[in-house]
């Protein structure tokens, strides 16, 4: 489904990706851990295409296209989904507006009917009650005011109603208390099945109790330095990343 | 960013979507601008002797004045001698039905997308067309015939009830304001009267769409609201030109006068021609607005959305003479490529607890220049005057402009006056996050300068609302950075 090949990236002139490989199947979720400023937003934004991130050499095929063809509306349509690390609000924009648009415009994109309203608030209510999310958010401004608990469920919200094929969390654990993290945990459970695949970019284990990953990368210093199965999490857990860096040899 | 720079260039760029000439006969007077030539408008219409005296007095002060000049504006020189001053659809009879009005006429209101059947049959909305500068068309006129509200072309008004047009036109705009309210004085060609009696609330929206459409033909509509005590109104006006190439000059006037307790909503949604990309023609909109809170506890809203016209200088106000009398000034104004707006408004504050809200949502894009410039004033008398003012501005792109001009004179120490201004880029990072779910530069943008502007998009009556937006939107194809 996603395959990336020895990918170099910077922002504002400064190196932060520096050769990243990895293959993500349908069906796999890959955990991706790593120290702050390592580069995990870097390549989720990458991946998703802002422009603000310039990709230096390698390349990435996503569904056996070149993702670096498509615009950021393209790759989300094509099934990219990124939660983002940072929810930005945008106000005056009305949290149905904005997803009656965002959902049809992927229907128009996969040639299906668009919605109509009652459908849509159908399909609203569906998925409102699989986040658990109030009814209060989705009738505000995005994002507005919301705290940073809330933002992070109404990305899982917006990921439940546009069913992505990959979908990309940044961070979506942090700031979410003890009972969001499971309900969330358990959304974004519902909707993984054997077509679709999931990267899960987290600091804790806590997470990966709830959503098991088939793989647990390290990232350092804008390189994935190991990969392991589940139990890696642990370890980190426990020992942090100076071990890691010290079989680097630094 | 460079994509998206270009994405932003090519959605504002896109051409101006109502640019179409219609080809009705019109039969117009010689250009040029003297006394004869006024002399010929007042006999055209068939107007009483205190009509011509208004527009003489006028024209003979008009002469004696300077245009005025502004920091933010450029405006070029305009000839009066070559500007055709009267021109009226040639088929002027009265019509029962729709089906003797010409049909290309008929069509040009189908491009415009309010084909008169609909908005008599759906909508309720009574529409008085004005197409040039004849009303040409007037429906519900029975509906509101029963409750006794006069709702008509203004040359109607002067025939039928020239007693009102006597009492009122000037008061709140007097014929020597200012250079282009004197002008519209001297050769105002129609436009709207709209009466509504003591205790009446007008049960529908009364709407009016204008439209230049001869050639070189100055436009100089004058519209009258008089709103009776305890009285109700919403009045709609709004307006798209046909794409030409010289600047045409439109010179409104635009008077409201609400008495004791009365309430008026007038709501604007204006979009001339702006000019082509490289700023090339467009129209050229000194428009004079204003009302007057005369009565006691009376009310005054002016809700606009500006996208069009070349030039806009406009600045709807209030005088709140009545005690306990309220006005609000609601507006968003885009400009994009080469369009130029100054733009505001006056709120003077007579009488004693009074209050004014002023919301201002500029939107600038491309190498457009937006300024907002406000007057808040407290007269000594005006115990306990409230003002509270709230100006923003959204910047698309680094090559545009925006600038704010707020005045305050406060004679009265019981007063409070506030103000709020702020000045933003449209971010990049939730251009990004909409493209994140999918949604296109393009509409993102739309998206988030709807957004900016809601709340005072909110304010206008529902049919509106749903047309400022796809105005703002279709404004903004081709602008954002
Ligand atoms: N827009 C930017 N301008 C300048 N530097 C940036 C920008 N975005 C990211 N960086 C830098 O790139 C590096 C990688 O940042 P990134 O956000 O990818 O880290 P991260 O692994 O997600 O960290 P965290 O765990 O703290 O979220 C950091 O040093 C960061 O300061
Ligand atoms: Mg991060």
């Amino acid at each position: 489904m996603l395959v990336i090949k020895d990918l170099y990236a910077k922002v504002e002139g400064k190196d932060i990706l520096k050769g990243i490989n990895l293959t993500v199947n349908a069906g796999e979720v890959h955990a991706i851990m790593g120290p702050n400023g390592s580069g995990k937003s870097t390549l989720a934004n990458v991946l998703a295409g802002n422009t603000n991130f310039e990709v230096t050499h390698g390349s990435i095929t996503f569904n056996g296209k070149d993702i670096f063809e498509m615009s950021p509306d393209v790759r989300a349509k094509e099934g990219l989904f990124l939660s983002f690390q940072y929810p930005v609000e945008i106000p005056g924009v009305s949290m149905v507006n904005f997803l009656k648009t965002a959902v049809n415009e992927h229907r128009k994109y996969r040639n299906e009917k668009e919605l109509s309203a009652g459908d849509f608030l159908k399909l609203m209510r569906e998925k409102k009650a699989m986040v658990q999310i109030d009814s209060q958010l989705t009738n505000r401004s995005v994002n507005e005011g919301f705290s940073g608990g809330e933002k992070k469920k109404n990305e899982i919200f917006q990921m439940a109603m546009l069913e992505p094929t990959l979908a990309i969390l940044d961070e979506t654990d942090s700031g979410l208390d003890i009972d969001a993290l499971r309900i969330v945990s358990n959304g974004v459970n519902l909707l993984k099945n054997k077509n679709n695949a999931t990267i899960l970019v987290t600091h804790y284990q806590r997470l990966l109790d709830y959503i098991v990953p088939d793989f647990v990368h390290v990232l350092y210093e804008g390189r994935i330095v190991k990969s392991a199965g589940k139990e890696l999490a642990f370890e980190l857990e426990e020992k942090g990343y100076d071990w890691i860096k010290k079989e680097l040899g630094e | 960013m460079e994509d998206q720079n270009k994405l932003i260039h090519e959605v504002t760029q896109r051409d101006y979507r109502f640019g179409f000439v219609s080809d009705i006969e019109t039969d117009t007077i010689v250009k040029g601008l003297n006394e004869e030539v006024i002399r010929i408008i007042s006999a055209k219409k068939d107007e009483p002797e205190f009509m011509l005296e208004f527009r003489l007095k006028a024209y003979r002060r008009w002469l004696t004045m300077k245009m005025p000049e502004w920091a933010q504006l450029k405006v070029p020189v305009i000839d009066y001698q070559e500007i055709i001053f009267y021109a009226a659809p040639t088929q002027q009879a009265k019509y029962e039905s729709l089906n003797e009005v010409d049909p290309e006429l008929l069509r040009t209101f189908e491009k415009l997308g309010i084909p008169l059947e609909e908005q008599k049959m759906l909508s309720g909305v009574a529409v008085d067309a004005v197409i040039d500068s004849v009303s040409v068309k007037t429906t519900f006129k029975e509906t509101l015939a029963e409750r006794g509200i006069i709702f008509c072309s203004f040359s109607e008004a002067v025939k039928h009830h020239p007693d009102l047009i006597q009492k009122y036109l000037g008061m709140a705009v007097p014929y020597n304001d200012n250079y282009f309210a004197a002008l519209n004085s001297a050769v105002f060609s129609d436009g709207s009267f709209v009466y509504i009696p003591k205790g009446t609330r007008c049960p529908m929206e009364l709407s009016t769409y204008f439209r230049i459409n001869a050639k070189n033909t100055g436009q100089f509509e004058r519209t009258l609201v008089i709103a009776d005590d305890d009285s109700y109104v919403s009045y709609l006006e709004g307006c798209t030109a046909p794409m030409r190439d010289e600047n045409q000059l439109h010179a409104a006037v635009v008077e409201i006068i609400a008495l004791d307790r009365a309430e008026v909503k007038y709501s604007t949604v204006q979009n001339w021609y702006p000019g082509d990309k490289n700023g090339l023609g467009g129209i050229f909109n000194f428009v004079t607005k204003r009302g007057i809170c005369k009565g006691v506890a009376s009310k005054i809203f002016w809700n606009q959305v500006e996208t069009g016209s070349a030039i806009t200088w406009k600045y709807p106000s209030c005088v709140l003479m009545g005690d306990n009398s309220v006005a609000e000034f609601n507006s968003v104004a885009l400009t994009n490529n080469y369009q130029q707006a100054d733009t505001g408004t006056k709120m003077i504050h007579i009488g004693k607890n009074t209050k004014s809200t002023i919301v201002s949502k500029g939107i600038s894009a491309g190498h457009s220049s937006n300024s907002y410039r406000g007057l808040v004033r407290v007269a000594p008398k005006a115990e306990n005057a409230r003002n509270y003012s709230q100006c923003d501005s959204l910047l698309l792109g680094d090559t545009c402009g925006a600038h704010t001009f707020p005045y305050i004179e406060v004679g009265n120490s019981s007063s409070i006056i506030e103000h709020e201004a702020t000045t933003s880029k449209i971010g990049e990072d939730q251009i990004f996050y909409c493209n994140q779910r999918g949604i296109s530069t393009e509409d993102a943008i739309g998206m988030i300068v709807n957004g900016y502007a809601r709340e005072v998009i909110n304010k206008l009556p529902m049919e509106f609302a749903v047309e400022a937006q796809k105005l703002l939107q279709i404004s903004l194809e081709g602008s954002v950075g």
